[in-house]
């Protein structure tokens, strides 16, 4: 579709905002507690965030994600503790004022009646009309500008309940970038997107913040994409903050499968990528691959819930990291080594105890190939099959 | 679906003119107002002037203008087009416009189309309490002055706006939220009754006949203490229409954008039991026609706009009005129909239609 089409990024939003001012801290959050009702549902929430920094919370669902945005927003009273924005209160500020600063995408579904996507976005001005709410030329500018920031131009004429989803969420992101503000926050907000959407939605927060200096502070369900676009990373788990930190800090495999309490398969930390486990058994069956030709038949093994030995692996090799979490037993060589007398033989052994040895596809140099020895070896012992 | 895929490709291809396309769209849409508006206004004068001219009395159309110009002070056709027909068609234009936006209001409160102030038993509150009220004070002082009237209605709108609240704070469903309405309904009514019943005879034939809905048998000074009520709370409504139109995208969002909630929601409240209020303490509950006008405004008008739906929907409320009202007068003469008995035969099937659309998801 034609508005997949690279957008044309990037673009100056609303230059009048001074971004030269760097303030390290521009919101702070200072022993916060938050919950409903007076009961605090998390407590010591600290967290110090910049201008123009992408901020991510992640945890479990029914962890207080949603409950941390809602108070920085104050759709919900603060327990205890501060929210500070630019050093000043947020319960000492009024709506008005905090409406030119902040700015929200919610997860609540919207249904307006009989209101173009233009109506909704225009709906950001808000803070800026008058008495009446009429909207002046540069309001009107500032809505173009806000929606052609989005990808969203050509959808100003249409009914905002006949769009998609995807369309909705950067409808609505227009809508909070047209209020000018220096905060945006989001809930969830790729929760109802396909992947396109949600890729699309994330490179337009990311150009957001860099260019235009707003702060982003977002839930997010999908960790891999939480660990890709967000500058700092907020775990929130039980009734405390689990950890709070940049990316490569939070992303180690034990942290993640704690906090999400994953029994049932592994996360792959450096791409952020989630396995089903490996399945259960005695493997009668090897796998030998070179170059990410053995991913495929890695996965149709797993489906079929056959448990394998991966062959000798290169330990830089992409084959190998998923063999780490779907194999149950890997034969793995140095990179760059020729395969030793002793990976071989374990190779040779691995061999002895299956049925079946799948050629997925090895490319054989001068240093794997005893690689072509082993396949020969199958070969001759009948049990090679090629895919 | 394929061919809606491409379409929409298209458009988005050339965002550019379909950019400019949208500011060609505002331009339809200015014209479309505009159409609709003087529309409004020409079926205003128009139920106005067959209003005035219609009746038993044969009133040729140079004595109207001789009695509405003041000309012509005395005689039975002055009596008849001033003191009667002239309140009544007023009386009518004033409260159906009242009836309307309060209807307005209460559908953008509860974000349910279907909600208004007869349908949620605000009416029958507001009834309830002026009926206890003209009983007491007729007893009392052997009259009932039209400014307690109009107190006690406000009253018991609050009263069973309260009530509802207290529900819909409890249940965020529509349907349970209007069958509550219904029951508070029927529980006013069920009161009403009861005093009604208990009430000296001489005051029960001018309560029964108010009880059932009617624009007529209203004085001057009525007809002026209703414009002034109504015109008031007009004003604010108008004046309300930037944190209502903030509203319509949902609590939350409007509170982002530095609406005040709390207060937000108990002016509407007030305002909205201001207009039903009146409507019903001088011309007793009216059905249907506080969901009907705004649904049908709206579709004219083809937005929800709060600034331009609001003064079309008083207009259209005025003009929705004055027909029944002519209607009850003519249809059946001499006999009169109940005003209710008209609006709901208008009315009624439209939110019937309307929940049909909403069914299918088309609305």
């Amino acid at each position: 579709m034609a508005d997949s089409a690279a957008p044309a990024r990037p673009r100056k939003l609303f230059s009048d905002k001074d971004k030269s001012v760097v303030n390290p801290t521009y919101l702070q959050l200072k022993n916060l507690s938050v919950g409903y009702g007076g009961h605090a549902v998390i407590h010591d929430i600290n967290i110090d965030i910049a201008k123009g920094e992408i901020v991510a919370l992640i945890g479990p669902n029914g962890a207080g994600k949603s409950t941390i945005l809602k108070s920085i927003t104050r759709q919900l009273k603060i327990v205890g503790g501060q929210v500070l924005f630019d050093g000043q209160d947020l319960t000492k500020m009024s709506f008005r004022d905090l409406s030119s600063r902040m700015a929200v995408v919610l997860t609540d579904r919207l249904h307006p009646e009989l209101m173009t996507c233009h109506d909704i976005v225009a709906t950001g001005r808000y803070p800026y009309t008058g008495r009446l709410g009429v909207l002046t030329r540069d309001d009107e500018d500032k809505v173009d500008e806000a929606m052609a920031a989005v990808d969203a131009a050509s959808l100003g004429a249409r009914d905002f309940n006949s769009i998609s989803d995807g369309q909705k969420q950067r409808v609505l992101l227009a809508r909070a970038l047209c209020q000018e503000p220096d905060v945006i926050i989001l809930d969830e907000p790729t929760s109802f997107l396909d992947i396109r959407y949600k890729l699309d939605l994330l490179s337009i927060l990311r150009s957001m913040a860099k260019d235009n200096g707003i702060t982003v502070i977002t839930s997010l369900h999908e960790i891999d994409l939480a660990m890709k676009v967000a500058d700092k990373i907020v775990c929130v788990e039980g009734d405390t903050i689990y950890r709070c930190g940049a990316p490569e800090a939070i992303f180690e495999e034990g942290l993640i499968r704690d906090m999400y309490d994953i029994r049932n398969g592994s996360f792959d930390s450096l791409f952020g990528s989630i396995e089903l486990p490996a399945p259960a058994g005695e493997p009668r069956t090897m796998v030998l691959s070179t170059s990410g030709n053995g991913i495929r038949e890695y996965r149709r093994l797993q489906k079929l819930g056959i448990p394998f030995i991966a062959g000798v692996v290169y330990k830089n090799d992409t084959d190998y990291r998923l063999a780490q979490a779907l194999a149950t037993e890997v034969i793995a060589e140095e990179p760059f080594q020729p395969i030793s007398n002793g990976v071989y033989q374990q190779a040779l052994e691995a061999m002895g105890r299956c049925d079946t040895v799948i050629d997925a596809g090895c490319d054989i140099g001068p240093i794997n190939a005893r690689v072509a020895d082993l396949l020969a070896e199958a070969e001759r012992q009948g049990k090679l099959e090629r895919r | 679906m394929a061919k809606r895929e491409q379409q929409l490709a298209e458009e988005e291809a050339s965002g550019e003119t379909a950019l400019s396309s949208y500011h060609h769209e505002a331009f339809k849409r200015r014209t479309r107002y505009l159409v609709v508006f003087i529309g409004l206004i020409a079926a205003f004068f128009a139920m106005a002037v067959i209003n005035i001219r219609s009746g038993d009395m044969n009133v040729s159309g140079s004595e109207i203008w001789n009695i509405l110009i003041g000309k012509v002070t005395s005689g039975s056709t002055y009596d008849v087009i001033h003191k009667i027909r002239l309140p009544r068609i007023l009386m009518a234009a004033i409260l159906g416009g009242a009836l309307s936006v309060s209807g307005f209001l209460l559908q953008t409160f509860f974000d349910n189309p279907i909600a208004g102030p007869f349908v949620l038993g605000i009416s029958d509150g507001a009834r309830m309490v002026v009926a206890i009220v003209m009983v007491l004070s007729i007893s009392a002082v052997g009259f009932a002055p039209s400014w307690a009237l109009v107190i006690a209605a406000f009253a018991g709108s609050l009263l069973a706006t309260g009530f509802i609240l207290l529900i819909s704070r409890r249940v965020h469903n529509m349907a349970i939220l209007l069958v509550a309405g219904l029951m508070v309904g029927y529980i006013c009514k069920a009161a009403t009754d009861f005093i009604l019943t208990f009430a000296a005879d001489n005051d029960i034939v001018n309560l029964r006949n108010w009880t059932l809905g009617s624009f007529s048998g209203n004085s001057w000074e009525n007809v002026v203490a209703a414009a002034v009520l109504v015109g008031v709370a007009m004003l604010f409504t108008i004046l309300l229409s930037k944190p209502i139109g903030a509203y319509q995208l949902g609590e939350s969002y409007a509170q982002s954008m530095g609406v005040n909630i709390k207060s937000f929601r108990v002016i509407l409240i007030l305002l909205s039991s201001i207009l039903s209020g009146t409507v019903t303490a001088f011309a007793g509950p009216i059905s249907f026609v506080g969901i009907a006008v705004p649904f049908l405004i709206k579709r004219a008008l083809g937005t929800s706009k709060p600034l331009v739906v609001i003064p079309a929907t008083f207009l259209g409320g005025t003009a929705f009005c004055m027909m029944c009202d002519l209607i009850a007068r003519l249809a059946f003469a001499p006999t009169e129909l109940n005003i209710s008995t008209v609006t709901a035969v208008f009315g009624a099937p439209v939110v019937i239609f309307m929940m049909l659309m909403r069914r299918t998801g088309r609305y």
